[in-house]
Formats: structure tokens, C-alpha cells, sequence
């Protein structure tokens, strides 16, 4: 399992490299949510994966049992999915915005300040 | 001494104010300073004299081995008195030459920053401290030289001498610290037992080539030298003092003071030789072709320095008394030059020696200056500079076999230099008056009085060499030679070859002043040879310079947000690339791995279709959707694999993005191809192959154990501590309740934004 998810991490980084390297913005935004995932990944299958053995304590124990999936990449993944929707919102109100002014989403016509518009 | 050297700095604070105060009198009285100093340093003398040197120190910051360090000998006297006595000149004379000047004040604090700095550096014992002073000179300088500073030509000539001394000072640093590190103690009077030592240390030809870089910039010396008549543009007051009797002299000063330290060796004697010969029957030539009076005496101070660096090369005690004298005389004659140069200037508003003639019919005294400053630069009996020549003849005849040579360039420099000299203090005096003149009048006093002083001593020490013998240059010889000097001047020889050399010097010389005459049209041949010049050199590799700069910044920082990521990552997958190809041993260890259950793979083969979807999808919508396909894929990977935080968040945002996204829809941009397909191509394969790297990457760390402490400590004390079952959600609002509450505050702000960004109405935009 850990070595198709190897491959679906770079295929994730792969898609997302390449749709951050177009020049319309809203791929540029589709890219980078795919890479922000694909990061996720990496960091959950560096902690090691476990399969049924969630970091919950039971009802009747104080602590963890031998085998539990490891709770610290988990929580850095929680932060990082709420942050990068953050970004990702602003993002999106920011492209629609700026379209709606400059009347391009190409990146290379977006050169001028709004004063020289 | 550390109050005197102190008091210039504390004027140059105080004196703005002061005169601020006092606009309406004269400012004669400044010139109490610099005279007081230099009463001061002559009750020194008996002293110096008696063959003790006088030390003062003061700890500073002792653990660097950096201390006030004050070292009075025959040398540092020779060059406080130049500095002081022609100081207090120069003070007097400014104080008519800039009366009512707007800015007087300022100039005089500049003046008297540089003295105190100068005054430092020739006192300075600690190699640190020398350093520091060098450098002060050069901004003192600066300030002086830009000193007119609406004027483009006068901060352009400011920076140039700034940017060359500067990188000299730098230089003098590296030598300071190379010397620091052969001998460990930083006092130069330390360092002179240690001599032979210092030369046979595999240091001591950078210690030399660094030294000399310092030297060469300051003392204006060839391929330096092209700042010293830009820095021309300096009030005349600066260029007396800085520009011909003390600043550049700083060069001269460093070599001679280093001389028992670092000298006698071929490596020491050959280059200033060779250095010195170029720049001073270079820079003698081109003093011949000059109009502007300024740019003559600029040409002719190079060409001395060039002399001076030439007899400390020479290095035999013979020359090394002919460079102190020399010191001396060429102080006295050319301040005198520059000091009548900005008379007439002043009086007659011109500095071109084709204009000027006849001045003696109006204003005598300054003619009367003028012309013993020539006979002295001239070398003719009985003035002092005559003494200077003969010293100077003696010292090359006696170099064995390269007598000749050296003797030839020494004559052709002086009689470049006669003429040079007579040109700018006799032509302008003779003659006829032209009618435009004939107005022209006799300025204050305080203006024509210190060069007839200077003049008038260059002849008296002439007349009577004794005077200065005992009690100025057998101390400054000695310490330069470490022997106690065994010589007598005096003026008459008797008819022997040096005696010889003197009348072909005079005569040539003579003889070339009446059959050159400097003109415009001469001076245009002269400067179409300016394309092979060093300053042309150097400034264009300074251009270069910018170019290569400005090219590397509009190549790397092009504004292209594609083009950064493709430098940033083709840099990263080379490193990694070259990693790997090192050789890595990959272990795939298919055992400790879980095993893949049929509904997973069929997730992951959905999740990978998706995103292949989402990359070539034409249309937007459905890579939003497909976006949501890898989403919800996500959620399910972490509920197998025991996350079912991350599940539930990774659900509810990614709906959340698709919504917004699917809201917003209508208004996003059309979908366009924007690029060829080659360039898709190369982004692909680009892509890929970091990609690649990373997969790789993850499979290495894989293999590597990892430490569980962290994790092991939630897990004990999450209930304990944070009376929570759910551990991450403890990590999360308890241990690491802070980072969660910073987190909320981001999403605040991202949500304040995007609430604005909403709301907002461009009025500008709508109106039109």
C-alpha cells in the first residue's frame, strides 16, 4: 500500500508543479491545492501508516495501547488543510476579483499596477 | 597627543554652531586650532631631537589588540608640522577665499575633521587605528571634494575619489590583519625587530600587495592616479591642503613608515621603482599639455608622488633622505602654486593659462610668491627645491648599474616638471595686461599673505639648509633608516656631475618653456589618447560591472512567477538528481508494508484519474469537480488508515472549496490554452521529474527508523494531563493550544479579506 501512495505523492506534486507553471491563475490555484495535498500525504505516510488503531483513548484506559496510528503528523495535517482552505478562499475571491478588473486571468498581462491601467 | 588629535574632531562638532552665532565677524580666529597644534608639536621638537620618541596609548578594546596608540618620531613630526603649519594657512586663507559663503561653517568643521583625522593617522602606532584614521581621510575628503554639491561634475568627481580611496582603505585593511597575523602584536614600532622574520613568512608578498593596492590609490600613483584631478573640483583651499600637502602624501607616508618593516627587499624596492617611474614621468607629460592651472598643478602633484614613491623604492639611506626633503619642498612650493592658482581665480574668474598674463601689474605680491614657488620647483640656486634636486641626483647616481636609467628618468620628469612649474607660476604674471583685466585688484591680506610665507621659507631653507637639518630631517631619516644619519646639507657643492645635471635640468627645461606653447588644440591631440587611459579602464570595468549586474538581476528576478518555480525546482531535482547518481541504496522492504485491499487500490486508481482529469480537463467545472473526486478520495484514505480527524475536516473543507469555487464560477475567467505545446512538454517533463524526486525521496525516508518520543509523550499524557481521549484533538487545543489560536486568528484575517474583497466597490473602475 505505502509504495502506490509513494507514487500517488508524486503524481500529486507532478500535477501540481505543472498546473502552478501555466499562465491563467485559476490553474495556477488548482495547482496549488493539488500540491498542498500531496504534501499532506507525504507528511501522513512518513508517520507511519497503521490501519484500524485510531489515536483515540478507550472508554475504560488512560492511555494509548501498544499499536495506535501516530496522533502528532495528524494534527500537523489538520492545521495545514484548515490553513491552505484559508488561502485557498482568499485565492479565489482574489482571482474573481482582479478578473473583474483587469479582465485577464493571464499572469503575463497582470504586469502593471492599477494606476497604468 | 590623543587631545590633539581629539580637538579637530570636537571642533568639527562644535564650529557650525559657533559660527552660527557669530555670522557677522571674520572668521579669522578659526585658525587658532590648527596653530595651536602646531606650536604645540614644535616645543616637541628638543625632544625628538635628543633621539627619544614620545608614546602615549590608550586601552580601547584591548581584547581585539585595538588601543589609541600614539607614536611621536622624527617622521610622524616631519608631517604633523606640514600638517598643522600648512593647515593654519589654508584655515587663514579660507577665511577671506569663502568670506559670506553660505555654507562656511560647514566646510570648516569638514577641514577640521580631515586635520584631525590626518593628525591620527601619522600619530597612529596601532595598525588598527591607522586603518581607521586612512579611512576617515578618505570621507573627510569626499566631503571636501563634493563640497559645491549642486554640481553634477563636483559629486561626480567626489564619488570617483570616494570609490578609489575607498577600495584602497579596504585594501589596507587586508594588509593590517595579515601583518597582525605574521607578527601578533599591532604596533608598527613592534614590528621593526622583527623584520627579517616578517620577510621570510609566506604572508609577506600579499602583506606587500595589499599594502601597496592601499598605498597606490591614497598617493594618486599610475594606474590610480586619474582621481586626483577630478578632485580638482574641489574648492581651491582643499586642494592645497588635501590634494598637494597632505591627504595624498598619505600614500608616501604609509610606504615610509612601513619602510623599516617591510623594506629592503627586491620584491618592496622593485615595484615601487618601477611604479614609481611610470607615474611620475607619466604624469609629468601630461602636465605639460594642460590650460586649466588647476589641471597642471594636479599632473605635477602625481608626478611628485611618483618621485617620492620612486626614492623610497630606491630605499638607500641617500634616497630616503632625498624623499623627506623632497617631502618638504614640494609641500611648500606647490601649496604656494595651488594657493595663488585660486587667487587668480577669484580675482579674474579664469584658470586658463592662455588668458592669464601680465597679473604682476596688479597684483605684485601674489606674482612675487608665484615666481619663488617656480625657482623652487625649478630647482634653481639658491632655493630649496635646488637642494631637493641635487639629493635626488645623488641618490639615483648611486644605484650601480641601473645609475644611468634612473638618472635619465629623474632629469626627464624635473624638466617636465620645470616647465609645468613655470607655466603655471610665471607665464601668468608676465606679459601684457589684457584690457579685461586692468580692473582686476590685490585681494585681502589673509589671502596673498600664507603664500608668500610658504614661498618665502622655500627660499629661506634654501639659503640656510642647516636650519631644518637637525632639529626635522635627521630624526625623520633616522627613523626611516634606523641608523643614526651621518650627512650634512647644504646648498653648494661645488662644479661636480650632480652640479652638472642641475644646468641640463634648468636649461632643458628653460629652453622647453619657450618653445611649448600649452594651447587649446595641443590639449585636444593630447586627450584623443584618453580611450587607452586607465581611468577609461577602470571606469569601464565599473560600467561592466553594472551591466553584468543588471543582467543577472533581469535574468533571475524577471517577474515571471513560472520562471522562478522552473529555477527553483531544476535546481533542487539537479542536487537530488546528483544525489542519487552518487549512488543511494534504495530498500523497499515489501514486508513491513500493509498489504492493499481491493476497495483501496480502486480508490487510489480513482484518485489518480481524477487528477490526471483535473490537469487535462478543458473545462473548468469539471476540474473543480474532479478537484472534489481527489478530495473526497483523500477522506477516505485517512479513514482507512485511522485518521478520522483528518477525514472529517479534509470532507467538510473540500466541499467548502468546491462550493465557493462552484459560486464563483460564472465570474472566473474563461479556460484558456495560454501555451504551446512545447512548452507544455518541457513543464511536464519538468514536472515529472520532480515528481519522481520526491517519490523517491519519501521511499528513503521510509526506510529510515523513526524516533517515536514525541509522539509517545502525547499518548501517555493526553488523558492524564489534558483529560482528553481524543489525542489529536488534545495536541491540538491543549498542548499546542497557542499555534490553534494563532491558526484561528489567520483564518480571521483570510476571512476579513475575502469579505472585502467582496464588499469592496472600485469607484475609479465603475465610474468610467
Amino acid at each position: 500500500m505505502e509504495l502506490l501512495l509513494v507514487i500517488i505523492i508524486g503524481l500529486l506534486y507532478a500535477a501540481g508543479i505543472y498546473m502552478m507553471l501555466r499562465r491563467s491563475l485559476v490553474k495556477l490555484i488548482i495547482g496549488l491545492i493539488l500540491l498542498g495535498n500531496g504534501a499532506n500525504l507525504l507528511i501522513f505516510l512518513l508517520g507511519k501508516i497503521v490501519k484500524g488503531e485510531p489515536p483515540i483513548i478507550g472508554p475504560s484506559e488512560k492511555m494509548l495501547g501498544e499499536i495506535y496510528a501516530d496522533p502528532v503528523p495528524q494534527a500537523l495535517i489538520l492545521t495545514a488543510i484548515v490553513i491552505s482552505f484559508g488561502l485557498q478562499a482568499f485565492a479565489i475571491i482574489l482571482i474573481k476579483r482582479a478578473y473583474k478588473v483587469v479582465k485577464t486571468d493571464d499572469l503575463d498581462e497582470m504586469y502593471a499596477t492599477d494606476e497604468d491601467l | 597627543m590623543l587631545t590633539a588629535v581629539i580637538s579637530g574632531f570636537i571642533f568639527a562638532l562644535l564650529i557650525p554652531f559657533i559660527l552660527g552665532r557669530l555670522k557677522s565677524i571674520s572668521t579669522l580666529w578659526v585658525a587658532l586650532l590648527p596653530l595651536t597644534l602646531f606650536i604645540y608639536f614644535l616645543s616637541k621638537i628638543p625632544e625628538i631631537l635628543a633621539g627619544n620618541t614620545i608614546k602615549t596609548s590608550y586601552q580601547w578594546v584591548p581584547s581585539l589588540g585595538i588601543n589609541l596608540d600614539f607614536y611621536l618620531d622624527g617622521l610622524s613630526l616631519l608631517f604633523v608640522l606640514l600638517i598643522s603649519g600648512v593647515g593654519t594657512l589654508v584655515f587663514v586663507y579660507t577665511s577671506a577665499y569663502l568670506k559670506g559663503h553660505h555654507y562656511l561653517d560647514r566646510f570648516y568643521a569638514y577641514l577640521s575633521l580631515f586635520m584631525a583625522s590626518m593628525l591620527g593617522l601619522v600619530l597612529s602606532d596601532n595598525i588598527y587605528t591607522l586603518f581607521l584614521f586612512w579611512e576617515l581621510t578618505s570621507i573627510s575628503s569626499f566631503f571636501l571634494i563634493g563640497f559645491n554639491n549642486d554640481k553634477e561634475d563636483s559629486r561626480k568627481s567626489a564619488l570617483t575619489a570616494l570609490a578609489i580611496t575607498g577600495f584602497g582603505g579596504l585594501f589596507l585593511m587586508v594588509a593590517m590583519v595579515g601583518l597582525g597575523q605574521i607578527t601578533e602584536v599591532y604596533q608598527i614600532s613592534a614590528m621593526a625587530p622583527m623584520a627579517e622574520a616578517i620577510k621570510d613568512h609566506s604572508l609577506y608578498g600579499w602583506v606587500l600587495f595589499f599594502l601597496f593596492i592601499a598605498a597606490f590609490t591614497k598617493s594618486a600613483q599610475f594606474p590610480f592616479h586619474f582621481w586626483l584631478p577630478g578632485a580638482m573640483k574641489a574648492p581651491t583651499p582643499v586642494s592645497t591642503y588635501l590634494h598637494s600637502a597632505t591627504m595624498v602624501k598619505a600614500g608616501v607616508y604609509l610606504l615610509a613608515r612601513f619602510t623599516p618593516v617591510l623594506g629592503n627587499h627586491e620584491w618592496w624596492n622593485g615595484t615601487l621603482i618601477i611604479v614609481g617611474a611610470i607615474t611620475m614621468v607619466y604624469a609629468a607629460i601630461h602636465a605639460l599639455f594642460r590650460i586649466d592651472l588647476k589641471g597642471i598643478l594636479a599632473y605635477s602633484t602625481i608626478s611628485a608622488l611618483g618621485i617620492l614613491v620612486f626614492l623610497i623604492g630606491l630605499g638607500s639611506p641617500d634616497a630616503l633622505l632625498a624623499a623627506c626633503i623632497f617631502i618638504l619642498v614640494h609641500a611648500l612650493y606647490k601649496a604656494t602654486l595651488f594657493l595663488v592658482t585660486g587667487i587668480i581665480d577669484h580675482e579674474t574668474g579664469t584658470r586658463d593659462v592662455t588668458q592669464l598674463r601680465g597679473l604682476n601689474k596688479v597684483m605684485l605680491p601674489v606674482g612675487i610668491a608665484a615666481m619663488l614657488a617656480a625657482i623652487s620647483n625649478a630647482g634653481i640656486p639658491p632655493s630649496f627645491g635646488f637642494v631637493g634636486k641635487d639629493l635626488i641626483y645623488g641618490a639615483t647616481l648611486n644605484m650601480g648599474d641601473l645609475a644611468w636609467l634612473l638618472t635619465c628618468l629623474a632629469i626627464l620628469t624635473n624638466v617636465a616638471l620645470l616647465v609645468a612649474g613655470f607655466v603655471a607660476g610665471i607665464k601668468p604674471f608676465l606679459g601684457k595686461l589684457p584690457e579685461k583685466f586692468e580692473n582686476v585688484h590685490l585681494p585681502a591680506p589673509s589671502m596673498y599673505v600664507p603664500p608668500l610665507i610658504l614661498a618665502t621659507l622655500g627660499i629661506l631653507f634654501g639659503l640656510f639648509p642647516g636650519i631644518l637639518e637637525g632639529g626635522l630631517i635627521k630624526p625623520a631619516v633616522s627613523s626611516l633608516t634606523g641608523a643614526s644619519p651621518d650627512f650634512h646639507l647644504q646648498l653648494w657643492h661645488g662644479f661636480n656631475l650632480i652640479f652638472l645635471l642641475s644646468l641640463i635640468t634648468i636649461g632643458s627645461g628653460t629652453v622647453l618653456y619657450f618653445l611649448l606653447k600649452p594651447s587649446e588644440s595641443l590639449l585636444k591631440k593630447v586627450t584623443a589618447f584618453d580611450r587607452f587611459s586607465p581611468q577609461t579602464i577602470i571606469l569601464g570595468i565599473s560600467h561592466g560591472f553594472k551591466l553584468a549586474g543588471k543582467g543577472w538581476t533581469g535574468f533571475f528576478q524577471n517577474g515571471y512567477l513560472r520562471y522562478y518555480l522552473i529555477t527553483i525546482l531544476g535546481f533542487l531535482s539537479l542536487l537530488l538528481a546528483y544525489r542519487l547518481y552518487l549512488g543511494v541504496d534504495l530498500l523497499i522492504n515489501t514486508e513491513l508494508m500493509t498489504e492493499v485491499t481491493f476497495y483501496e487500490a480502486v480508490v487510489l486508481l480513482v484518485m489518480a484519474v481524477a487528477i490526471l482529469f483535473t490537469v487535462f480537463s478543458k473545462s473548468r467545472l469539471a476540474a473543480v469537480a474532479s478537484l472534489g473526486v481527489v478530495g473526497y478520495s483523500f477522506c477516505l484514505i485517512f479513514l482507512f488508515y485511522s485518521a478520522p480527524d483528518l477525514a472529517m475536516t479534509q470532507f467538510s473543507i473540500d466541499t467548502l472549496t468546491v462550493i465557493l469555487f462552484v459560486l464563483v464560477l460564472y465570474n472566473l475567467p474563461k479556460y484558456l490554452k495560454l501555451s504551446d505545446n512545447r512548452v507544455r512538454i518541457r513543464d511536464g517533463l519538468l514536472s515529472l521529474i520532480f515528481g519522481a524526486l520526491i517519490s523517491i525521496l519519501a521511499l528513503e525516508v521510509m526506510s529510515e527508523s523513526l524516533s517515536k518520543e514525541t509522539s509517545e509523550y502525547y499518548a501517555e499524557n493526553a488523558y492524564i494531563l489534558g483529560k482528553g481521549k481524543n489525542v489529536v484533538n488534545v495536541i491540538l487545543v491543549d498542548f499546542r493550544g497557542f499555534d490553534t489560536m494563532v491558526e484561528i486568528t489567520v483564518l480571521a484575517i483570510a476571512a476579513i479579506g475575502v469579505f472585502g474583497l467582496l464588499k469592496l466597490h472600485l469607484r475609479s473602475t465603475e465610474k468610467e
